[in-house]
């Protein structure tokens, strides 16, 4: 390891991750830090400026609830989320985020976000909560802002975080965290008073619908793997809702969002008769009451309509794009002219939404001659992703907004995990769904602030073992070493006894939760005998990924993404094992428990990983309403 | 090839410290071949074909083809981006070609002022209040759940 020289960075805040919520949580912070006289630093594994979720760009804001203009209050949105969640949600969470939210995104349109306004200078509505945006440099943006207030000599890009580290005297204590630069041969390591993760969900957990080139393009960015959950949860974090995955329906295999769609030109979607299967499916969700009957329908709900009408082999399922379209310009009033000219802005929004997010989408349409107002697409529910801020609820058990929060969810600051001094947000923290771009800065933002008081409240300079920073650099480059010793013994470097190279090994994970925990290849569907052999073979990948080789940097994060990939497998399987009923139908099934049980089951799913034991705890927690 | 680089076009940013493709990628899929001086995408079945780098090319060097398990042949997708606006050139696999401009920032670059000139209204490290508001939210106070 000589030839890796050590970088050691001393700061007072370290947030991990460049994404919405670190950005938040860099601007919030370093106002404060300023007052008091500390150190804000930041870390990603990519450069900023296009890192994360929203890389490529958005067409929508998601979450805005405009509560100065009295359209909604924060009250119903919690209503709403806590429906969608089939009642399992932190209430106070959810509440903490839509109060702030606003103010986010009135600080977005400040910084140049261009956001769709009406004649009256109101912002243009997808939905109920979501406003349309011109979107394609919505990342560059808030990445600058974050820049412009942490200065970029705080800020290390390229740096993938492997590990965090705690305390020498109280190992659930927060101290910092390590990586490796994937640009040259250096090890860093962070010493930090707080530590905030907001590394981002997870995929490729399962194995996606396309498997070839098209191995990249799954709904979620590829670039996020489970970090949040895995760093977390080897410091012996608390998580929660981990059987909470998501799973989006979307335009098939380009995965274009379906939202502007639904929402706002009204389209239906028909199963292959040509009938909407909303209604052909409406008996069918009555036996997931009372959550069936909350308006809108719940995402998982819907989800299951679709994959019912599709397992029983009445797909394909179109979205009618162009009755859609034909509707509106029908109703649209004045003479031809006006007509044409509604239709041909409609084409331009109809692209812009994809072009914005999902640019594959519309090189899709193109390459199959679709033009939306003469031809319906088809719609599909992809494979299973990790995503806290979207509609589905994994990631850590936090304490809640001291002054909202009920004191079974209050134990410390504003975000902090049970570990001290480690904080989360956005996709991190769990129980919480539908923050979406706009409620991730927010979280980051509210993080931010409660890192920094708790540091003023807890300015000792956290003690790490320097036998354990260099027993951690040892493992961090196994992989290169590995290799190295090894790849002479076969003429093909890839088919090797001693070792497995990362890709390998994730096709080896993929397969595993695919079959066995339930995957698209089993329409979502698993039981305990399952789980168990499942876990009997992720068992076997564990001990194996001792032996993973890299050839160079790049494929030595190929490995470690995969490593922290395998820990989210693992915590989830675990919770899809624990939770004894069918709660999120169209996200997952156990077919040994098919019902939904109110009487057992609305509770938190909780579990935590010793590290002192290696042993997992898995536990229920109550589910407190702070709104009637 | 999901994105791939037109060898006739990239000049490897000789003229720039780092090359632009490699410092965008998200997913660290962008390398310099040094010796050809020619930029390529290391893991093509990695990519999500965000176009960051395809934006960022100051040759115009780079180029997406749909990935090749599910796309048809000859159709493409082609930005060009200014400061200000986007312009988006649509090719359909039968020939029809689209065109589309839309606005992508209403400030000057680098000019995303972190507080914009909203008030700050507290120094309590406690108060649940950031440090943009109540103003930056519009309203005189946060709002609490009613009883
Ligand atoms: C396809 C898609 C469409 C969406 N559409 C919308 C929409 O229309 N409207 C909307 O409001 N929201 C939308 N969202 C939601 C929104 O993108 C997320 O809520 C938001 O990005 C979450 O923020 P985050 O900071 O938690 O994660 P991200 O923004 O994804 O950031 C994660 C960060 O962590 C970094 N990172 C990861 N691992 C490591 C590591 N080991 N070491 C260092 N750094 C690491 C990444 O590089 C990145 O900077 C969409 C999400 C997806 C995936
Ligand atoms: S940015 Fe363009 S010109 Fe520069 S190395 Fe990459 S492909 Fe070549
Ligand atoms: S399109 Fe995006 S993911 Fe693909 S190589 Fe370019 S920057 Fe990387």
């Amino acid at each position: 390891m000589d030839n890796f020289e050590t970088v050691e960075v001393t700061t007072d805040f370290l947030i991990v991750g460049g994404g919405m919520a670190a950005s938040g949580a860099a601007v919030e912070a370093s106002y404060w830090a300023k007052k008091h006289g500390l150190k804000v630093t930041l870390v990603d594994k990519a450069a900023m400026e296009r890192s994360g979720a929203v890389a490529m760009g958005l067409s929508a804001i998601n979450t805005y609830i405009g509560i100065k203009d009295g359209a909604n209050t924060p009250e119903d949105f919690v209503k709403y989320v806590r429906n969608d969640q089939m009642g399992t949600v932190r209430e106070d969470l959810v509440y903490d985020i839509a109060r702030h939210v606003d103010s986010t995104v009135h600080l977005f349109e400040k910084w140049g976000l261009p956001i769709w306004k009406d004649e009256k200078g109101n912002y243009v509505h997808e939905g109920r909560w979501q406003i349309m945006i011109n979107g394609e440099s919505y990342k560059v943006i808030v990445a600058e802002a974050a820049k412009n207030a942490l200065g970029m000599d705080n800020i290390y890009e390229r740096v993938f975080i492997v590990n965090l580290l705690v305390d020498e005297k109280n190992p659930n204590k927060i101290a910092g965290a390590v990586g490796f630069s994937v640009r040259d041969n250096k090890f860093y390591v962070f010493k930090a008073k707080a530590v905030m993760v907001a590394a981002g969900g997870a995929v490729h957990i399962f194995r996606p619908r396309s498997t070839g080139e098209g191995l990249g393009r799954a709904w979620y960015p590829p670039w996020n793997s489970g970090s949040s959950y895995a760093t977390m949860l080897q410091v012996g974090a608390e998580m929660t809702q981990m059987e909470s995955r998501f799973i989006p329906t979307r335009f098939k295999d380009g995965y274009g969002p379906v939202g502007a769609w639904f929402l706002l030109f009204k389209s239906r979607a028909t199963n292959a008769f040509g009938e909407d299967y909303l209604q052909t499916q409406a008996e069918e969700i009555k036996k997931w009451e009372p959550y069936a009957s909350a308006k809108p329908v719940p995402t998982p709900l819907r989800n299951h309509q679709m994959i019912k009408e599709l397992s029983e082999g009445r797909g394909p399922v179109y979205m009618r794009t162009e009755e859609a379209i034909k509707k509106i310009t029908d109703t649209t009033p004045g003479t031809d002219k006006d007509k044409k000219k509604r239709l041909k802005e409609l084409e331009a929004e109809a692209w812009e939404d994809f072009l914005d997010m999902t640019i594959t989408q519309a090189g899709l349409w193109a390459s199959q001659n679709i033009a939306p107002e003469e031809k319906p697409s088809e719609i599909m529910a992809s494979e299973p992703y990790f995503i806290g801020s979207h509609a589905s609820c994994a990631g850590a058990w936090v304490s809640g907004p001291a002054d909202i929060a009920p004191k079974e969810y209050t134990w410390g600051y504003n975000r902090m995990s049970t570990v001290e001094g480690l904080f989360t947000a956005g996709d991190g923290v769990g129980g919480n769904a539908h923050k979406f771009s706009s409620g991730s800065c927010t979280e980051g933002r509210i993080a931010g602030k409660a890192a920094i008081a708790y540091i003023k409240d807890h300015p000792e300079t956290p003690v790490v073992d320097q036998k354990k920073i260099d027993a951690l650099k040892e493992k961090v480059y196994q992989p290169l070493k590995t290799f190295e010793q090894f790849k002479g013994l076969s003429s093909d470097p890839n088919v090797n006894p001693n070792y497995i190279r990362p890709k390998m090994f994730l096709f080896r994970l993929n397969k595993i939760m695919d079959e066995y925990v339930g995957g698209t290849s089993m329409w979502y569907t698993t039981n305990k005998p399952m789980l168990e052999r499942g876990l009997e073979l992720l068992t076997m990948l564990k001990e194996d990924s001792e032996k993973l080789g890299a050839e160079n940097l790049h494929e030595l994060m190929r490995a470690w993404e995969n490593y922290h990939r395998l820990w989210t497998a693992e915590v989830h399987l675990r919770h899809v094992m624990f939770r004894e009923e069918t709660r999120y139908p169209g996200y997952l099934y156990r077919s040994d428990f098919p019902k939904i049980d109110e009487v057992n089951w609305k509770v938190f799913v909780n579990s935590r990983w010793d590290p002192q034991t290696g042993n997992w705890q898995m536990s229920k927690k109550p589910v407190v309403k702070i709104v009637q | 090839m999901p994105s791939y680089v037109i060898t006739e076009k990239c000049d490897g940013c000789k003229a720039l410290k780092t090359t632009a493709c490699q410092y965008i990628c998200p997913n660290d899929l962008m390398v310099l071949d040094k010796e050809k001086m020619k930029a390529y995408n290391r893991e093509p079945e990695m990519c999500w074909e965000c176009y960051s780098c395809v934006k960022m090319c100051p040759q115009q060097a780079i180029d997406v083809r749909g990935y090749a398990d599910f796309v048809p042949l000859g159709a493409s997708v082609t930005p060009m981006r200014g400061s200000n606006d986007i312009m988006w050139t649509v090719k359909f696999r039968n020939g029809t070609i689209k065109r589309f401009k839309f606005p992508i920032r209403t400030t000057a670059v680098g000019e995303a002022k972190p507080y914009a000139d909203y008030k700050s209204s507290t120094e309590d490290l406690k108060s649940p209040l950031l440090a943009t508001e109540p103003d930056s939210l519009g309203l005189a106070q946060l709002s609490v759940p009613k009883k």
